[in-house]
């Protein structure tokens, strides 16, 4: 990041220098900070109320309970692990939590998670099937309900703030289903120059 | 449709924490403000990135830059206004947020560019990131196919986005 700033800066003193618009440039260093101060309190509220909303959801027991309608989807999907162990009991809480927004109580679980599958899979230090599965699902945004996004629209004169809400459903679920193949693809191709590789031997 | 959605989602998670007698008024202050201080925290590299981005826009970098980069995306009806999202979105949370912000502000959000814009901030994270945290706390140095996987599931949302926004919005 720190180098994204310095190439950032020498850029844009080189170019505005160029082009002749040192002028608009230094009138956005001196307004850019309070926009983005600006953009905090556009975003605080919204966060604010859902983080609030999520929490009762979670401590009623309703996020446990909507994992339960995942369970035999998560199933098919970690197929070579146990139903009935911790890590596939933290995959399901992980999993739903990024599904109802909750970032903050999902990336613990996540972690929690890829540990008991080193444990069960013995990974050591290499990813499994398994583990490659959960890090691409949480890469992908799953997340339901777009808000924040939805709040930044609205505060931007938007007059339907929520009507991205199909479109971002059905490509987050196509971006997914795309990761999850080409896990499958690169799974088989790495296990057939595994067998390669011990036959030649 | 989806106005019915949020006030149902928050009637619906209010009455089930009442059925079953959760002080929801405590619980729900706990939460928000849990929330605010995790907002408050990426306030000061918003600053810094606001910033960056504010000035790579208006010296004309971002344009030098979008003009070289076009020519390919445009073969996939992809706005050059959404490229530097979908450059930055996989890197950093906050850099992306920044970049959404003005895009939006530029493009009105229920412009094409605009919705493109949103629908990539929806349905996409901050790839790297979430690698570096997972593996790092994991202890895994062999990450395999891993970032390949990943960012082809972010590629392919990108080129979906357009597509959704175009034959849905």
């Amino acid at each position: 990041m720190s180098i994204f700033i310095v190439i950032a800066c020498a850029f844009s003193l080189f170019v505005s220098v160029i082009k002749g618009t040192t002028e608009d440039v230094t009138q956005s260093i001196l307004s850019s900070p309070q926009a983005a101060v600006e953009l905090y309190f556009t975003l605080m509220g919204t966060m604010a109320f859902w983080g609030g909303v999520m929490r009762v959801a979670e401590r009623s027991g309703l996020v446990a309970k909507i994992a339960l309608i995942f369970k035999p989807i998560l199933k098919r999907v970690f197929r070579d692990i146990n139903p009935d162990g911790e890590a596939f009991g933290a995959i399901v809480m992980n999993i739903s939590a990024n599904m109802l927004g909750l970032g903050n109580a999902a990336t613990p679980l996540g972690i929690k998670a890829v540990k008991e599958l080193v444990k069960e899979q013995n990974a050591n230090a290499t990813a499994t099937r398994s583990i490659i599965t959960l890090v691409v699902i949480n890469t992908a945004s799953i997340q339901l309900l777009p808000t924040t996004i939805a709040t930044i629209r609205q505060a931007l004169g938007s007059n339907h703030p929520m009507a991205i809400l199909a479109p971002v459903l059905l490509t987050s679920a196509i971006a997914l289903i795309i990761g999850l193949l080409a896990i499958s693809l690169c799974d088989t191709f790495s296990k057939t120059k595994i067998k390669q590789g011990t036959g030649n031997e | 449709m989806s106005s019915v959605i949020l006030i149902g989602v928050v009637t619906g998670v209010f009455l089930y924490g009442i059925y079953k007698r959760v002080n929801i008024f405590d619980v729900f202050i706990e939460g928000a403000s849990e929330n605010i201080k995790a907002a408050f925290d990426i306030l000061p590299a918003l600053v810094i990135l606001m910033t960056m981005i504010a000035i790579l826009n208006v010296s004309g970098v971002i344009e030098v830059f979008t003009r070289f980069i076009s020519p390919i995306t445009s073969i996939i009806g992809f706005p050059r206004e959404c490229i530097p999202l979908a450059l930055l979105r996989p890197l950093s949370g906050s850099g992306a947020m920044s970049v959404y912000e003005s895009i939006v502000s530029q493009n009105h959000p229920d412009s094409f560019v605009g919705n493109v814009a949103s629908v990539i901030m929806g349905s996409t994270e901050t790839t790297f990131y979430t690698v570096a945290v997972y593996y790092g706390a994991a202890k895994i140095k062999n990450i395999r196919y891993t970032l390949i996987c990943a960012l082809a599931a972010d590629i392919s949302g990108f080129i979906v986005a357009c597509a959704a926004v175009r034959l849905m919005m």
